[in-house]
């Protein structure tokens, strides 16, 4: 059975929109597999994928006892893609090395940052979930700054070729931040601290802005001239809209699947 | 995987220099005595040349390997598949790296390697130029395939160059959740729905060839193969490898009410060998020759995936680069 419409509570949909980013993109990563520009990052792609793949397996299951929705098999593998609640960025296919490591850099730093906040909730089993998750979003960001600084001072055309996918990949990722109904509701549930621990979006663009933006300066990037800072977000992935690549994707992730959603795989 | 299919140098291309007879004896004694062989000791240029050969051939075999069951990774059906999945190919990948060191202690650089595997003068397992056409070709390559290089490496990791046989001590460790993987698809396939089971035997027939093939022609005992097997280079013969894999894996198949295409297949009781017919050994080499259905589509991506990637690997190059530690 598929849900026939997006959950109605703010903390379900919020868990669906990271459950779809971090399965959409685990999926992508996974695209590396063989394919790596050295063994080693062919290796550490695959172990981040696994990772995305397998956070969005927690939260869909999460999603499933308790707010109704099929199980994660079925609501990963079977669910229209105007019910899929993913980023533009996440879903954009993995085109050249810079580019997945720049979206890889930009997004985990985003997925850390709701992971810290999502540690504050009151509930314990999110709450244990949330903390778990976070150590292991840790290895990534370590692993994507290594990068990025490495290949900012590798050579000429390193720099050049991560500066340009930096603008490519900017304005796709402020669209991690786009605003979503029962945005409000949930900035209103009071967390551990004694305080809400969800900021809202805006509040959490701005954390990411500022500490992607010190790396970057540290890096020898010129913020002001690179104009990322006058750049458009892409939205639409949070209402169910989707870029053109989305669609072929979910086609191929359930090829297999389909040809029997009922039989076990 | 994926170990196992190797394709052995002639005798001529190992002629070696004469070595000194002193030197050789006591390395063939250590050898006897059941010691390793180091990457610093002394060893004949011909052991060298076929051990790196060898050890050569099976890291590119891991990462040809990992592309036709990668390119099942993203259709994996279902959460368990995927990620067992991802994380299996992930495995091979680390075999490669693994082996790619192990070859380098005996002198010639990854980079040299892989630009041999691209240039096509070095060679990988014939098993990977077959496509995996459906997601029952996962559960024949994780379960046989894998079966069969196990059967191989737990045979080389009781070999006598020391680097290579704790690469592969470690490999073969991996691999035994490799064959529980592939099992388990191939389990649940032959008992699931009759879509699910045509499927299955579907690409068992069309993977049984190349699993005969795996083990390579029957060896003929020249001086050659005699002294790879003095050397503790080759460890078993083709053939033995071949009947051990029969033994252990055809009533595996069979129990599953599975059949296989060969009609002379059975073991003879008497002498506990299987019997079968011989596959054409004429496709196996037109295969190796670069014939296959695949080696064209393999080679030609290992070759996009190293030029695409050549810039990053050329800005971690440069001596005046700066180091980056992790932000801990």
């Amino acid at each position: 059975m598929m849900p026939t419409s997006l959950p109605t509570h703010p903390l379900a949909r919020y868990l669906l929109h990271l459950a779809d980013d971090q399965l959409v993109m685990g999926h992508r990563n996974s695209e590396w597999t063989g394919l790596g520009p050295i063994l080693e990052e062919d290796i550490a792609f695959s172990s981040i994928a696994q990772d995305q793949v397998g956070h969005s397996l927690a939260f869909y299951e999460i999603l499933h006892q308790r707010y109704g929705l099929d199980n994660p098999d079925q609501t990963a593998f079977n669910r229209p893609e105007n019910q899929m609640l993913s980023s533009w960025l996440v879903e954009q296919p993995i085109g050249d090395y810079a580019f997945s490591l720049v979206r890889h850099w930009c997004y985990d730093q985003a997925v850390a940052l709701r992971y810290e906040s999502l540690s504050q909730i009151q509930d314990p089993a999110l709450h244990a979930l949330a903390t778990k998750l976070r150590g292991e979003v840790k290895y990534h960001t370590f692993h994507a700054h290594t990068w990025m600084k490495s290949l900012l001072h590798g050579s000429e055309e390193s720099r050049l070729r991560m500066l340009s996918a930096l603008k490519e990949v900017w304005p796709l990722a402020l669209g991690l931040f786009e605003s979503w109904p029962g945005e409000t509701d949930l900035m209103e549930e009071v967390g551990t601290t004694g305080q809400g621990w969800y900021p809202g979006e805006q509040k959490l663009q701005m954390q990411w802005q500022a500490r992607a933006l010190e790396s970057m300066a540290s890096w020898g990037v010129d913020v002001e001239a690179s104009g990322l800072q006058r750049m458009e977000p892409v939205l639409g992935g949070r209402q169910g809209y989707h870029s053109e690549y989305l669609a072929p994707l979910l086609e191929e992730m359930t090829a297999v699947f389909r040809l029997d959603p009922q039989a076990e795989w | 995987m994926y170990g196992g299919g190797y394709v052995p140098a002639g005798a001529e291309e190992l002629k070696a220099p004469a070595e000194n007879p002193e030197l050789l004896a006591q390395f063939e004694e250590r050898i006897a005595r059941g010691e390793k062989i180091e990457p610093r000791d002394w060893m004949p240029a011909a052991y060298r040349k076929q051990l790196i050969r060898m050890i050569e051939q099976h890291a590119h075999s891991e990462i040809i390997g990992a592309l036709p069951e990668g390119t099942w990774i993203t259709r994996a059906p279902g959460f368990r598949r995927k990620l067992a999945l991802m994380a299996k190919v992930q495995d091979e990948v680390g075999h490669a790296q693994l082996l790619y060191s192990a070859a380098e202690t005996l002198g010639k650089s990854r980079e040299d390697m892989l630009n041999d595997l691209i240039n096509g003068k070095s060679k990988y397992s014939n098993v990977f130029n077959y496509p995996a056409e459906t997601w029952a070709d996962v559960a024949v390559i994780g379960f046989l395939i894998d079966a069969a290089a196990i059967v191989n490496q737990v045979a080389n990791s009781k070999g006598s160059y020391g680097p290579y046989c704790r690469a592969l001590e470690r490999i073969c460790y991996e691999e035994s959740f490799h064959l529980k993987q592939g099992h388990s698809v191939f389990v649940w396939l032959a008992t699931g729905t009759s879509m699910q089971r045509e499927m299955l035997q579907s690409a068992l027939n069309r993977w049984w060839e190349p699993i005969m093939h795996f083990f390579g022609p029957s060896d003929t005992m020249s001086q050659h193969t005699e002294t790879l097997m003095r050397w503790k280079v080759k460890m078993a013969s083709n053939d033995v490898m071949r009947q051990q894999f029969l033994n252990m894996y055809v009533p595996k198949i069979w129990e599953l009410g599975l059949s296989l295409p060969d009609p002379a297949l059975r073991k003879d009781e008497s002498t506990g060998q299987w019997l079968f017919t011989e596959p054409n050994w004429d496709t196996f080499f037109q295969v190796i020759n670069g014939n296959g259905p695949c080696n064209r589509e393999r080679l030609a991506v290992r070759k996009v995936a190293e030029e695409r990637g050549a810039w990053v690997r050329a800005a971690l190059r440069r001596a005046d680069a700066r180091y980056a530690t992790p932000l801990a």
